[in-house]
């Protein structure tokens, strides 16, 4: 368990977070800037001293103002990934990467590290001759090799472009799918989130709006706000259950039904857990026939929620009797009228196959948060 | 003119070379020392110490002298001290003309050191010690590397200082050859004797040679160290 209690106020922003995290996986802080997500990382590292509060790490106090505990940041045991890297520019990759690597019983394999995150030719070069992308895989082995109890990432991606970003993100997957390491990620991207988290952690000005799995919190209106309009969709967890080689698609089934997405290079029976943002679903009275779309879900209304101006969201639900599997459709006004649409009316969900990238997908840990937890 | 130097010239540059050296590997610790107090302390009375550091810089030399004179001949106030229970003298030796020659040095070597400490960037610093480093270690393997262009350009300046020294030196040990008598003095003494003036010349080219060979290897050294800690090969 992470345990997080602290207060701080700095000048006009005050920050009182409470929460409680789980030690495996990958929880998010995320929030807009100046939410406080780098300072509570701060603290947790010990580059911030809280005013009041307590911080341990599976048991450990690592800060108590009551105890008067305030272990230094050499002394946790924590790995930092910065937003800049700040790989030290007067040593090689390899001086960088052995800077804090741990000898005896708690060491971590030097190769292992350098393989799994592609540094074999890197290693003679120095930080000034490397790209974005490839400084940021270098901070991460650094952290790595520090032999990390936590590993915190401080928004690794947001300096990077597009490309920059799809080149990191299969590692920091490696990171937990293979080392096992938990991880705390601050981000403001929701597409990382989804694609990265297990548990999210929701920050507003200095405080915790929310903390839950990702799939229940991203469906919840009253979260809306904190979450992002333009993000707005649900999650659903699936399993990889069959590919269709002649087309070049696979099949991830979940309870409900199957969802047809573009070929997914994972083994079989692999959790994928999908976002499906609310504009790309689409809706229908009656079962439609000769259309392209593929995946076409019998849903209820469960909520309908007045958006801006001519848009509403609405929500469906897409499980089978008894086990609700939550979904958003997006829709005008004028459609939702027209169809006669209402609380409890059943209709038909459409949703593109197209519209699931490799960016709405993402493999999570399903030992980081109890399947009672996540709803 | 012969172009080999004579034995007095060669007795001053000794003396100069060995005055200046000394007075720079002494004063160095404590230049860092203030450095860093400078740069990251906080507490009352900054200014003033900022200033005392900062007044051999725009004191008339001579004031220097006569203070040190003060303080550290065989009858001053540290001096005595230093003298009877530790047998180190600097009144009238070389000793003296290194101590006058750092006190004037010093301002321009805390200065450089101070600039580039500032330029530390502190974030590494942080990043040295989640990795698991403590203060020294995060001292020695990020902050020292990461001020060497500061602490070499400090070095230089205020060996340059030293080997330019005339006024304070002067006050304080007087000029005996061989002892005191450095190439600025060596040279003071020749353009007071009638027909001098060939013996002058040379020393003031000596003089020269000297303190271009000093800036252009500090220069090299900067272009290194530059490159090093940008993060180049």
């Amino acid at each position: 368990m992470i345990e997080i209690e602290v207060e701080k106020q700095q000048g006009a922003f005050r920050l009182a977070a409470q929460l409680a995290l789980p030690e495996t996986g990958i929880s998010a802080l995320f929030g807009r800037s100046g939410a406080g997500k780098t300072t509570l990382v701060n603290m947790v590292a010990g580059l911030v001293r809280p005013d009041r509060g307590r911080i341990a790490v599976g048991g450990e106090l690592l800060f108590s103002s009551e105890r008067g505990i305030d272990l230094p940041p050499e002394r946790r045991r924590l790995g930092y990934v910065f937003q800049e890297g700040r790989l030290f520019p007067h040593y090689s990759v390899r001086g960088n990467l052995l800077y804090g690597a741990r000898r005896g019983a708690a060491r971590i394999d030097f190769d292992a590290v350098v393989a799994l995150l592609g540094l074999a030719a890197l290693l003679e070069r120095r930080p000034g001759d490397l790209s974005g992308g490839e400084k940021q895989r270098v901070a991460i082995g650094r952290a790595l090799l520090a032999a990390p109890r936590l590993l915190l990432m401080d928004e690794p991606l947001a300096s990077l472009d597009a490309p920059r970003k799809a080149e990191i993100l299969p590692f920091i997957e490696r990171l937990r799918d293979e080392l096992h390491v938990p991880v705390i990620y601050v981000s403001h991207a929701m597409e990382e989130i989804v694609r990265l988290a297990d548990t999210l952690v929701l920050l507003s000005d200095g405080t915790v709006a929310a903390v839950g799995s990702v799939e229940e919190l991203t469906s919840r209106l009253d979260l809306r706000p904190l979450t992002g309009r333009y993000e707005a969709g649900a999650v659903i967890r699936t399993t990889l259950a069959g590919h269709d080689v002649t087309f070049g698609l696979s099949e991830l089934a979940f309870p409900g039904g199957r969802l047809r997405i573009s070929h997914l290079p994972l083994p079989l029976g692999t959790a994928v857990r999908v976002r499906i943002r609310a504009r790309d679903v689409a809706l229908s009275r009656t079962r439609p026939t000769g259309i392209s779309i593929r995946n076409i879900f019998a849903a209820r209304i469960m909520e309908i929620a007045p958006d801006r101006g001519p848009l509403v969201d609405i929500r469906l639900d897409i499980g089978p009797p008894h086990q609700q599997v939550p979904l958003w459709a997006r829709i005008t006004l004028r459609s939702l009228q027209e169809l006669d649409l209402a609380v409890g009316s059943e209709v038909f969900a459409l949703l593109k196959t197209v519209a699931l990238d490799r960016t709405s997908l993402g493999r999570y840990d399903s030992a980081a948060f109890g399947e009672d937890e996540a709803g | 003119m012969s172009p080999a130097l004579t034995p007095v010239e060669i007795e001053a540059l000794r003396l100069s070379l060995r005055v200046g050296l000394w007075s720079v590997a002494a004063s160095l610790p404590l230049g860092l020392a203030a450095a860093f107090l400078l740069a990251r302390g906080r507490f009352p009375g900054k200014l003033v110490v900022d200033g005392l550091i900062h007044l051999p810089l725009v004191l008339p030399p001579v004031v220097v002298g006569f203070a040190l004179l003060v303080l550290f001949g065989r009858h001053g106030a540290i001096g005595a001290f230093l003298y009877q229970r530790l047998g180190v003298s600097f009144a009238f030796n070389w000793k003296g003309a290194a101590l006058a020659s750092a006190v004037m040095g010093f301002p321009l070597m805390v200065r450089a050191m101070r600039l580039s400490l500032e330029l530390v960037d502190r974030r590494l610093e942080q990043a040295a010690r989640t990795l698991g480093a403590g203060r020294v270690r995060v001292f020695l393997t990020v902050t020292l590397p990461l001020m060497g262009p500061g602490i070499l350009s400090g070095v230089i300046l205020a060996f340059a200082r030293s080997i330019s020294e005339f006024g304070a030196t002067i006050t304080f040990v007087s000029n005996i050859p061989g002892e005191t008598s450095t190439l600025p003095l060596a040279l003071y003494t020749l353009t007071q004797v009638p027909g001098g003036d060939a013996a002058a010349w040379r020393l003031a080219l000596l003089s020269v040679a000297l303190a271009m060979a000093a800036l252009i290897v500090s220069e090299l050294l900067a272009r290194r160290l530059g490159r090093r800690i940008q993060g180049l090969t």
